[in-house]
């Protein structure tokens, strides 16, 4: 009988236990406990960029929820939400203002006879926020443009595609070719410069534990949070949303059981439309509005859609806040400089691609 | 089997057919899988359809619930010319289906699968859930679970229960015992002819040929995508043609 030497293992054998033993580790409670402590450090030393990073989180959670629900039920990467998101953000400008760019960009002409601005007392600054209801009612009809114009996108572009058993490649890069369209069209209608929803003066107020805060950023996560509600009320206590599930689980059996998954498909784009329309205007009272700012915000939404678990609606919530918070606490941090902020999210992505692809509440790798 | 034997004296058949295709014609791409199937089903009736792996048996139900597109030959629902019609519409008009697999919507919960079951009804959703949950008792303590928590048999339970919620009056079932331990197949078999003496016609596709020709009334042997035999269950258990082509007697 032969006999084999015990051999110690070689540098390169203990690396490779190493790495499966940290792989197994991050794929299992690994990622949660590392985010864990991120926060609770981030929470002592870089309070601000917290705050800061909770606010535009909550911009990237409704966007991202919208990535997330496109890839349940029709299972691919819509390319054009980032663009989408930005669009809103500009109807939203157009209703508020009543007007688009002119001849020249920096002139503005009225385009629609009445705006939500020329509503009496609209532009009366709310409590200490920096508008009056007249931005809320832009808003709410830049919600309906932006709902209809995906629905619209759906008939023209995406469900033809999908009635021909298109790949997911064509989808995606369907979705790609309408974000240039979009941005194209952003450029052409409101100009590259960028512009402001209200010039009013942003009021700050002091909370507990030396975080100060806008009330405009306070308004942000409030509407958020009643969105989030919202989506959950829908999805989990509604036969529409419920049907929604459904069809992302397994579409042959929700037509099996009788559902009518083509009506499903345009209630999600609506759902999406309304998360990303209220996403777009709460990034124009964070920011200022710039036709390239759309693609920007894509990396940030996916990384938070596929940090989150794709296909998970309360984990593309949970991704949002996430990636805004490591992203602006990067940047206050001194980690980064903050021109290179969105890269942070890029980072990101990379790394739960390779150490935990199913994302934090995923089912499925 | 004894007992199953008697239980066929306890439903009797209508005359009237209740589901019926006529040289149904279809396939995948460019080739045919079926070459002109007809099968009958009367009312409270239960048939199965028999024949060895690749016989064209699933393609059958697929083409009936208009998931595949018939190429040639019809479907009739009572009476009703419905082929090529949409799930959702047939759904409607009291036909129900029960895929052989993924037939549960894993992150649902189970009463949550019983309401898509019953989609497009509109009303007396309670009353229709209690029923089903009697028949099902199992699935009545854990309403509240994860559909994709269930093991093999509670699922295949849940997948029946689903399709029951619409009180189909045909319903089809592709091998409900696929996969299933030989206990499991014997209950679900139990409850396919409990679902059968409550008055629903069945169309059983079946690989477990034996137990599929003792529950059921008629059966047709399906091979090669065509008609092979067809005719009393009990006869066909004791044909020696079907007996060399798929029992393996």
């Amino acid at each position: 009988m032969a006999t084999v030497q015990a051999q110690p293992l070689t540098r390169a054998e203990q690396f490779r236990d190493y790495r499966r033993a940290a792989g197994v580790w991050m794929a299992g409670p690994g990622l949660w406990v590392i985010i864990g402590a991120f926060l609770v450090w981030a929470m002592i030393a870089e309070r601000d960029g917290v705050v800061t990073g909770v606010v535009i989180g909550a911009v990237f959670a409704l966007g991202a929820v919208g990535i997330t629900l496109i890839f349940a039920i029709l299972k691919f990467g819509h390319f054009a939400h980032g663009d989408t998101m930005m669009l809103s953000a500009y109807l939203g400008f157009m209703f508020l203002t009543g007007t688009i760019a002119g001849e020249q960009q920096s002139d503005l002409v009225t385009i629609l006879p009445v705006s939500t601005s020329d509503l009496p007392g609209a532009t009366t600054d709310i409590w200490n926020f920096s508008f009056g209801y007249g931005l809320l009612a832009a808003m709410g009809l830049s919600a309906i443009a932006t709902a209809l114009f995906l629905v619209i996108l759906n008939h023209l572009v995406y469900a033809p595609l999908l009635r021909r058993g298109s790949s997911v490649v064509t989808l995606s890069i369907a979705s790609l070719g309408l974000a240039l369209m979009i941005r194209s069209a952003m450029l052409m209608l409101w100009g590259s410069d960028p512009r402001f929803y209200s010039p009013g003066i942003r009021q700050a107020v002091d909370l507990p534990f030396g975080v100060r805060v806008l009330y405009d950023q306070l308004f942000i996560l409030a509407i958020a949070f009643v969105m989030a509600a919202f989506l959950y009320f829908f999805l989990y206590r509604t036969r529409l949303g419920k049907a929604m599930r459904a069809t992302s689980d397994n579409a042959d059996l929700a037509r099996v059981s009788g559902i009518d998954t083509e009506r499903i498909v345009r209630w999600m784009w609506i759902v999406a439309g309304v998360l990303v329309a209220v996403a777009g205007v709460m990034l124009g009272l964070q920011a200022q509005l710039k036709p390239e700012l759309g693609f920007i915000i894509l990396l940030p939404l996916f990384a938070a859609a596929v940090l989150g678990g794709v296909g998970s609606p309360h984990g593309a919530l949970v991704g949002g806040l996430l990636i805004g918070i490591i992203q602006e606490v990067a940047v206050t941090s001194g980690i980064i400089e903050p021109g290179y902020k969105f890269s942070v999210a890029l980072i990101v992505l990379i790394l739960v691609l390779l150490v935990r692809p199913r994302g934090l509440f995923g089912e499925r790798a | 089997m004894t007992d199953q034997a008697t239980d066929l004296t306890e439903t009797r058949p209508g005359e009237t057919v209740s589901l019926e295709t006529h040289g149904m014609v279809t396939g995948y791409g460019e080739v045919n899988i079926l070459h002109g199937v007809s099968v009958k089903v009367h009312e409270s009736e239960m048939v199965a359809v028999i024949g060895p792996n690749g016989a064209g048996k699933s393609t059958l139900l697929r083409a009936v619930f208009g998931l595949l597109p018939a190429r040639d030959g019809t479907v009739q629902l009572h009476g009703e010319d419905v082929t090529n019609r949409r799930p959702d519409q047939l759904v409607q008009k009291g036909l129900g289906y029960v895929p052989q697999v993924e037939n549960v919507f894993p992150s649902l919960t189970i009463i949550e699968n019983l309401e898509m079951g019953a989609f497009v009804r509109r009303s007396g959703m309670k009353e229709r859930t209690e029923q089903v949950f009697r028949l099902f008792p199992d699935l009545a303590g854990r309403r509240g679970e994860v559909a994709g928590r269930l093991s093999g048999g509670q699922r295949q339970m849940l997948a029946l229960a689903r399709a029951l919620m619409l009180d189909p009056t045909v319903l089809l079932l592709d091998e409900p015992s696929a996969s299933l331990s030989p206990k499991m197949v014997g209950m679900i078999f139990d409850r396919i002819k409990e679902i059968n003496q409550a008055g629903t016609a069945i169309l059983l596709v079946e690989q477990n040929a034996k137990e599929a020709l003792s529950i059921c009334h008629r059966a047709y042997v399906l091979a090669m995508g065509e008609n092979r035999l067809e005719g009393n269950a009990k006869e066909l258990l004791v044909n020696e043609e079907v007996g060399r082509l798929y029992l393996g007697a």
